[in-house]
């Protein structure tokens, strides 16, 4: 009788159903929040991106097409061609793949089949760490260390090799595009390992196994079927390192020699990109201004197509 | 039955098969040989990767060890005169100023890096994908681009050098480093725990702030931890807006012109005086000290989350 009497009556409003329905629409402001902030730091790109081109606006009008294509470049007075920039910034780049690129892969193949298993944590972390040092430090030890032994040891050697010829043909000052590009795949050397080690682990066991159970020695398989496998992965890798190398900034404005001109070795000096934005941007007076942020347009239009290029290949590499 | 059976052709499949295994038995011992010599050239490689590390790191303590000292530490530089050649000073306004530059921006980047984070990690849209594809992009930028960016928007506008400048670059060269680690953490948190949460009727920003910032924090510090160790050592954009190299005021206004580690570094390196080169060893040495408390930081961290996981 009591029991029915309860039944009977109109359920309460539940209290429940209505703070579903609020949460529903209460949670707007979150939503507002996260989409402002992801608006927020897209405006925030875009005035980036504006502030490089505005500046090099007055040069791009004033020079033209002269800029990339000018052979000379000379601080103060002009003219202002950013050839010589260019072809240094590639070259120490490539210097620095053709160094760094085989120990990279080398190393990260040792660091995932080869060296003890109960060192393998202290390796990784060791090559962390070479990722870690600030680029200035490099740069100061290629002041003090490299400078001498190139121009005292190395390259006098590699001279020998060639009999005074190119590419080792010129003054052995130590200051110039080879000591840049080593002290670049030293930098790079970590983004590199530590890449290609992520993508080469993906390789699945059973194409290991595989080749291994067929009579593949060791060698065998790193080539013919791990290499083989990341290629595209490794490819990202790669293009991940030249991006930082085409971007790195103070450690090569301190070994390269600051001088802007198209290389007739890899002896001789030169002046990147980066590096002559950083060492004339404080002096600079008059169309010198606009022409420096010319360079920081080119470097982030040439650094943005590799690092977008670099994402899609580790990004094909993971859906396999 | 048998006796066709050896009347028939031989089996050209099996032919082959006893060619290749005869050719593999034949070259065993050079493949195995040539194995060996192969890995150990592999493991050679990486040792060579070590030299510098380990000559970099000799030298950070020889030199550097050699120039600090308690004064060194808390004392303002001095310009060297001729007669004084080794009166350079300290590096005090630099700690401090690396100290206020770096803490400042890494308090701004927090908030809007975790918070495009979770935006991303919450979000499939193309507008969603524009974003990450950016952020990605951002990541892999010259430091800089991010001084030149500085420069035409702070310190034009302020007619001066200025800390605010750096902590402007340098939290717009941290964001995106920061936002894709904690989107990877986000998303790291298991999709029942999320469902747990909304079926106890709490909202998405409850549960977000309840249960995926939680189980997501080391993540989301370790990225923090990587970002503020590489913006404490960026030297390229700080350059540019920061200051002089060689500073010889104290401030700890951040709207003033600021000195900053690598700037003393760099300044220090191409010094006419032979003390003040030898001190950039001091400087690095104080500059790697910071880098690596927060390296470790961040490695201690993850281990951590690493174990948690398990």
């Amino acid at each position: 009788m009591r029991v029915n009497a309860e039944i009977d009556q109109p359920a309460p409003k539940s209290d429940v159903a209505e703070r579903i329905r609020r949460s529903a629409t209460s949670d707007r402001p979150y939503k507002f929040l996260l989409r402002g902030t992801a608006l927020f730091f897209g405006a925030v790109v875009v005035v980036f991106v504006w502030s490089v081109l505005h500046a090099a606006w007055p040069a791009l009008h004033t020079f033209g097409y002269r800029l990339v294509t000018g052979k000379s470049w000379i601080a103060g007075t002009g003219p202002y061609g950013a050839l010589p920039l260019i072809v240094d910034t590639v070259s120490t780049t490539l210097i620095a793949l053709v160094i760094a690129v085989p120990i990279g892969l080398a190393s990260a193949l040792a660091l995932l089949y080869l060296i003890p298993r109960r060192l393998r944590t202290v390796a990784s972390s060791l090559v962390e760490f070479l990722a870690a040092v600030p680029s200035v430090v490099y740069g100061l030890w290629g002041l003090w260390f490299l400078v001498p032994w190139f121009s005292k040891t190395l390259e006098p050697f590699l001279a020998r090799l060639t009999g005074g010829g190119w590419p080792f043909n010129g003054p052995q000052v130590g200051f110039g595009l080879l000591l840049a590009g080593f002290v670049l795949a030293i930098m790079i050397l970590p983004t590199i390992v530590a890449i290609s080690r992520d993508v080469i682990a993906t390789v699945p066991a059973d194409l290991i196994e595989g080749g291994l159970s067929l009579g593949a020695t060791r060698s065998q398989v790193f080539t013919r079927v791990i290499l083989p496998t990341a290629r595209t992965g490794i490819l990202g890798a790669i293009a991940l390192g030249a991006g930082r190398a085409l971007g790195e900034t103070i450690a090569v404005a301190m070994v390269i020699g600051s001088n802007p001109q198209i290389p007739h070795s890899l002896f001789s000096s030169g002046a990147t990109l980066a590096s002559t934005i950083a060492t004339e941007f404080g002096n600079a007076a008059g169309n010198e201004g606009g022409a420096l942020a010319a360079l920081a347009l080119m470097l982030m239009i040439i650094t943005a197509g590799v690092n977008a290029g670099a994402r899609k290949l580790t990004r094909k590499a993971q859906a396999h | 039955m048998s006796a066709t059976l050896v009347d028939l052709p031989p089996d050209p499949i099996l032919e082959r098969r006893h060619e290749i295994q005869q050719r593999a038995a034949q070259t065993i011992g050079r493949r195995t040989l040539f194995s060996r010599l192969f890995t150990s050239a592999l493991v050679a490689a990486f040792l060579v990767a070590l030299v510098p590390l380990g000559s970099v790191v000799y030298a950070l303590l020889e030199k550097g060890l050699a120039s600090i000292s308690w004064p060194f530490l808390h004392t303002l530089p001095q310009q060297p005169s001729l007669i004084a050649q080794n009166d350079i000073g300290g590096i005090g306004n630099a700690i401090v100023g690396t100290l206020v530059i770096d803490v400042l921006a890494v308090v701004i980047a927090i908030p809007v890096a975790v918070l495009v984070g979770l935006y991303l990690s919450e979000t499939s849209s193309r507008v969603g994908n524009f974003l990450r594809a950016i952020v990605e992009v951002m990541t892999g930028l010259p430091s800089i681009l991010l001084g030149v960016f500085a420069y035409e928007y702070v310190v034009i506008p302020m007619k001066t050098f200025s800390g605010v400048a750096g902590i402007v670059a340098l939290s717009v060269l941290m964001v995106p480093v920061i936002a894709k680690a904690s989107e990877l953490a986000f998303r790291g948190v298991p999709q029942t725990l999320r469902e747990a949460g909304l079926a106890l009727g709490a909202r998405s920003s409850r549960v977000s702030r309840g249960v995926i910032l939680p189980v997501a924090m080391p993540g989301v510090l370790t990225g923090v931890l990587l970002a503020a160790a590489r913006a404490v050592g960026e030297t390229a954009p700080i350059l540019l807006v920061v200051g002089p190299t060689v500073s010889n005021t104290w401030d700890w206004n951040p709207f003033h012109p600021m000195s900053a580690l690598p700037l003393l570094t760099y300044g220090y390196s191409g010094s006419q005086y032979a003390s003040q080169r030898a001190a950039a060893w001091g400087v690095a040495l104080t500059l790697v000290t910071f880098v690596m408390v927060l390296s470790v930081a961040s490695r201690v961290v993850s281990a951590r989350m690493r174990r948690e996981r398990r």
